[in-house]
C-alpha cells in the first residue's frame, strides 16, 4: 500500500514538476515529443473515473439486492455505466493527455533471399534422398492411410449408409390416432374450418414423420389421386404434418371464408409459405416446396375412433437424392 | 519503478527490443479502419459472457415437465436445454443481462465483420500483399455465421427448432450425399439423436471459438506483418506510412472504442430485450408459429429459399436436386466462393501484379465499385425478400405479391445498382480532374498576376 501510495506520489510531482528536473544532464534525448499539459482535462478524467467507479459499485449494489424490479435493466444500466465513463476518460485522455505524434515508417518489402534460402535449407536437407519420388510416394501414400484411419470413425457419428431409417414411419394399418395428450380422436370430433394435429398411438411424437395433421373437407370438393379413393372419411383427411420443403411444421390453415370466389383451402408452412392444396392430395399450389404433401389413409374404428389405414403416400419431410422412388415403410 | 519493471521484465524474457516495436507500431488514421476492432471487441465480450453461460446451461435434449417460476409453461413438456435456457434467463441473478449481452455481441459481431467486409472490398485493401489475411477474415465470417446460428440453435425454443428443421432440410438438399450427410450430422432423421445436441454444444463452445480465435490472431499477425494499409495523401506514399505509434497515441483510442463497445453490449443487454425464449416456448417437431424470422445475419439464406420458385430438378422422376438446395447451399457459396475468388480476378483482370499499400477511394476503381456494389445490391434485395412476411403484417402488402416483385428485382437491381454505382464513381473522378485544373489555372493566373 505505501509502495503504491509513494508510486502514485512520484507521478503526481514528476508530473507537476514537468522539466523543472531536467537539468540533470544525464537523461537521454526523448522518445515521445513533449506536449503542454491540459490540467483541465486531468480533472474531466479524474471525474469520469470516479463515474465509472461509482457505476461499477452500482452494478454490485443493484445486483445484492433480492427481488428489484427490473433488476436486469439496472445491472444493464450500471455495468453498460461503467464501460462507457471508462470509455469517456480514455478518451479524453487520448485527445488532451497524450501526444498524438503523426511518425513515419517504411514498410517492409519481400525478402526472395529469405525465401530463396528456406527453399535452399529444405531441399539440401534432402541432397542425401537417391529415389526421391519412390519415398515421397510412399510418405504420401502413408499419411494418406492414416488421414484416413483418423477420419473412419467419424463414420460412427451417424447412420451414414442406413438411409432406411428416412423412410420408416410410426404409421401402419389400424394405429390409432391419438391428441397431444394421447387421447383417441373421434371422427365427430373433427370440425371443418379446423386443424387439427394428432400422432401415432404408442409411438415417439417427436419423430419427424409422427404428426399429422387432420381437416374436415366437404366431400364432394374431394378431387383425390387416382388409387386414393378410399382414404377420407366422410370428408376427413390426413396429411403429414412436416413440409416437403424444409421441414418445418405445418400449423397454418386457410380456408375459405367464401368459397365460390375465394381461393380453395390451404395448408400453409410458416418458414418459406409453401402451401399445399388438402382437396387434391396435398398438391403444391404456391410456395418453394417441390413435392406434394404426403397424405396418410384413414379409417373409423367400431368406437368412432380415428385409426390409420395404412401407411403415407411417400416419404415425410425434405426432399433428398432419389426421394421419389422410395416408399414408406412402417 | 517503471524502468525497474521493464529492466525486470527484459532481463527474464529478452523481449524489450519486440515490445519497443509494439509500443511504437504505426496506426494510419481512419474511422473505417476501426471497424474490424469492433468485431475483435465483440469476441471478446462473447468469450466472456459464453463462458459465464455454459455454467449454467445444460446441452441435453432429455425431456421434462417445467414447475419453475414462470407461471404460463407450468406443466409445459420440454428439453433440458430449453428449461436451463428459461431458469438462468428468468431466476439466475444477472442471467439474462449476460445472456442478452451475448445474444447483441454475436449480431453486433456478425455486422462488424460485415461492415469491415465492405471497407476491405471497396478500398481495393485485399490486393497483394494482403491476400492471405482477407482470405482468413472471410473464413472468420464464414464461422461466425455457423457459430452464431448454433448458438441461438442449442436453446431449442420454438424458433430455433424451425432454424434447426431448415438447416435439415437444406442439408439433406445436397445433391447426392445430402441424405448421408445428414443422417451423419444428426445422427438419424431429424431431430436427430440425443448425440446431436452434444454435437452442436461441443462445435459452439469449443471447437468454432477455438477455430475463430486462432483465425483471429493469424490475421492480426499478418496485419501487423505487413503493415496497415493507408489512403493516399500528404507525404504517404506505397513505401512511406505515416501513422500514430500504438502508444501514447493510439492505446487510449482504442481502449477507448473497446470500452465503449462493452458498454454499448452491456446496455442494450440489460435495456434492448432480445430474444425472449419464454414467450416462443419450447420447440415440438409438430410446432411452428408464424411471422418467424432467424437472426439479421441469417436473413439473405431465408430470403434466397423464400424466392425461389417450387420445384425440384427430377430425372425421369427420380429427384435429382430438392428445392432447399438453390437458396440454402448454391446462393451462399456463390457470394462466399466470389468474394474469395475476388482478388485472383481481379489480378487478372486488371493484370495488376504489384503490391499495393495505398487503398483506393471507392471512386478511384470504377469497374470494382460498381461490381461490388452489384454484388451487395443482390444480397441485399434478397436479404429484403426475407421479411415479406412482416411487411405483410405490418403494411397489409399482399405476400405474393411482395415476392414476384422481389423476383424481378433480383434480376434488375443489381444491374442499376452497378450502373449507377459505376456512373457516380466516373461522375466524381471527372470533377476533381476539373476542379485540380480549375485550380491550377487559377495558381497560374495568381503568379501571372504577381509576375506582372
Amino acid at each position: 500500500m505505501r509502495r503504491l501510495w509513494r508510486w502514485f506520489l512520484v507521478l503526481f510531482v514528476w508530473r507537476a514538476a514537468g522539466e523543472s528536473d531536467e537539468d540533470g544532464g544525464e537523461r537521454p534525448p526523448r522518445i515521445v515529443p513533449e506536449g503542454p499539459p491540459s490540467p483541465r482535462a486531468e480533472v474531466v478524467v479524474v471525474a469520469l473515473l470516479a463515474l465509472a467507479a461509482l457505476s461499477a459499485i452500482g452494478f454490485i449494489v443493484v445486483y445484492a439486492l433480492d427481488r428489484l424490479p427490473y433488476q436486469t435493466q439496472y445491472l444493464g444500466l450500471t455495468l453498460g455505466g461503467a464501460f462507457a465513463f471508462l470509455a469517456a476518460a480514455l478518451i479524453v485522455t487520448a485527445h488532451h493527455l497524450v501526444v498524438t505524434e503523426e511518425l513515419e515508417d517504411e514498410y517492409g518489402t519481400a525478402q526472395p533471399e529469405a525465401a530463396a534460402q528456406v527453399a535452399q535449407v529444405v531441399s539440401e536437407s534432402g541432397s542425401r534422398l537417391r529415389r526421391r519420388r519412390l519415398l515421397a510416394a510412399a510418405a504420401a501414400v502413408a499419411t494418406t492411410a492414416i488421414g484416413l484411419a483418423a477420419v473412419v470413425p467419424a463414420a460412427s457419428l451417424g447412420p451414414i449408409y442406413d438411409l432406411n431409417r428416412f423412410t420408416r414411419t410410426p404409421w401402419r394399418r389400424g394405429r390409432r390416432l391419438v391428441d397431444q395428450h394421447g387421447r383417441p380422436i373421434p371422427a365427430a370430433a373433427i370440425h371443418t374450418q379446423e386443424l387439427f394435429t394428432a400422432f401415432p398411438e404408442h409411438a415417439d411424437p417427436e419423430e419427424i414423420s409422427a404428426p399429422i395433421v387432420l381437416l374436415r373437407l366437404e366431400p364432394d370438393q374431394l378431387h383425390l389421386p387416382q388409387g386414393r379413393s378410399g382414404w377420407a372419411v366422410d370428408g376427413i383427411v390426413a396429411y403429414s404434418k412436416i413440409c416437403t420443403h424444409a421441414g418445418c411444421a405445418i400449423s397454418l390453415y386457410r380456408t375459405p371464408l367464401f368459397p365460390p370466389v375465394d381461393e380453395p383451402p390451404g395448408l400453409v408452412c410458416p418458414c418459406h409459405y409453401s402451401t399445399f392444396d388438402p382437396q387434391t392430395g396435398g398438391t403444391v399450389v404456391y410456395g418453394p416446396a417441390g413435392r406434394p404433401l404426403p397424405q396418410l389413409p384413414l379409417m373409423v374404428d367400431r368406437r368412432g375412433h380415428l385409426r390409420a389405414a395404412g401407411n403415407y403416400s411417400g416419404p415425410v419431410g425434405p426432399s433428398w437424392w432419389g426421394v421419389r422412388n422410395r416408399e414408406v415403410s412402417s | 519503478m517503471i524502468e525497474r519493471t521493464t529492466t525486470t521484465l527484459e532481463e527474464r524474457s529478452h523481449t524489450a527490443p519486440f515490445g519497443l516495436k509494439a509500443l511504437r507500431y504505426l496506426f494510419p488514421d481512419h474511422w473505417s479502419f476501426l471497424l474490424g476492432e469492433i468485431a475483435l471487441y465483440c469476441f471478446i465480450v462473447l468469450v466472456a459472457t459464453g463462458t459465464y453461460l455454459a455454467l449454467f446451461f445444460d446441452p441435453s435434449t432429455a425431456q421434462t415437465v417445467y414447475h419453475g417460476s414462470y407461471a404460463p409453461l407450468d406443466g409445459a413438456h420440454m428439453s433440458q436445454a430449453y428449461r436451463s435456457t428459461v431458469h438462468l434467463s428468468l431466476d439466475v441473478k444477472a442471467g439474462l443481462l449476460i445472456r442478452q449481452t451475448h445474444h447483441w455481441a454475436a449480431d453486433v459481431f456478425v455486422a462488424a465483420i460485415a461492415l469491415h467486409l465492405m471497407r476491405i472490398v471497396f478500398t481495393g485493401a485485399f490486393r497483394k500483399p494482403r491476400e492471405l489475411t482477407y482470405y482468413i477474415g472471410l473464413s472468420i465470417l464464414g464461422l461466425a455465421l455457423l457459430e452464431g446460428f448454433l448458438g441461438y440453435s442449442l436453446v431449442d425454443d420454438l424458433l430455433s427448432g424451425m432454424g434447426l428443421a431448415i438447416a435439415y432440410g437444406v442439408a439433406l438438399s445436397i445433391p447426392f450425399i445430402g441424405a448421408n450427410f445428414a443422417a451423419l450430422v444428426w445422427g438419424g432423421p431429424f431431430p436427430g439423436s440425443a448425440a446431436f445436441w452434444s454435437r452442436m454444444y461441443v462445435a459452439h463452445v469449443f471447437l468454432l471459438p477455438i477455430l475463430i480465435g486462432t483465425l483471429i490472431a493469424l490475421h492480426l499477425f499478418l496485419v501487423s506483418s505487413l503493415h496497415h494499409t493507408q489512403f493516399r495523401g500528404g507525404r504517404r506514399t506505397e513505401k512511406r506510412l505515416i501513422g500514430v505509434p500504438s502508444f501514447p497515441g493510439q492505446a487510449p483510442r482504442s481502449l477507448g472504442l473497446m470500452f465503449a463497445v462493452f458498454a454499448a453490449l452491456f446496455l442494450l443487454g440489460g435495456l434492448v430485450q432480445i430474444n425472449p425464449i419464454w414467450i416462443w416456448g419450447p420447440y415440438h417437431v409438430a410446432d411452428s408459429t408464424n411471422g418467424a424470422q432467424p437472426d439479421w445475419y441469417l436473413g439473405w439464406l431465408i430470403g434466397a429459399l423464400r424466392l425461389m420458385p417450387g420445384f425440384d430438378v427430377t430425372i425421369a422422376g427420380r429427384t435429382v436436386i430438392p428445392n432447399p438446395f438453390w437458396g440454402g447451399v448454391l446462393f451462399p457459396s456463390i457470394v462466399f466462393g466470389a468474394l474469395f475468388a475476388w482478388p485472383a480476378l481481379e489480378r487478372r483482370l486488371t493484370r495488376d501484379r504489384h503490391p499495393h499499400n495505398l487503398i483506393d477511394r471507392p471512386r478511384d476503381a470504377p469497374n470494382r465499385t460498381g461490381i461490388a456494389t452489384a454484388i451487395l445490391c443482390w444480397v441485399f434485395i434478397i436479404f429484403m425478400a426475407g421479411s415479406a412476411d412482416r411487411a405483410y403484417v405490418l403494411l397489409g402488402w399482399s405476400y405474393q405479391t411482395q415476392i414476384e416483385v422481389y423476383r424481378v428485382l433480383v434480376f434488375v437491381g443489381p444491374v442499376v445498382a452497378w450502373w449507377l454505382a459505376r456512373r457516380i464513381c466516373v461522375e466524381l473522378l471527372s470533377n476533381e480532374r476539373v476542379e485540380a485544373r480549375r485550380q491550377a489555372a487559377e495558381l497560374e493566373a495568381e503568379q501571372a498576376a504577381g509576375r506582372g
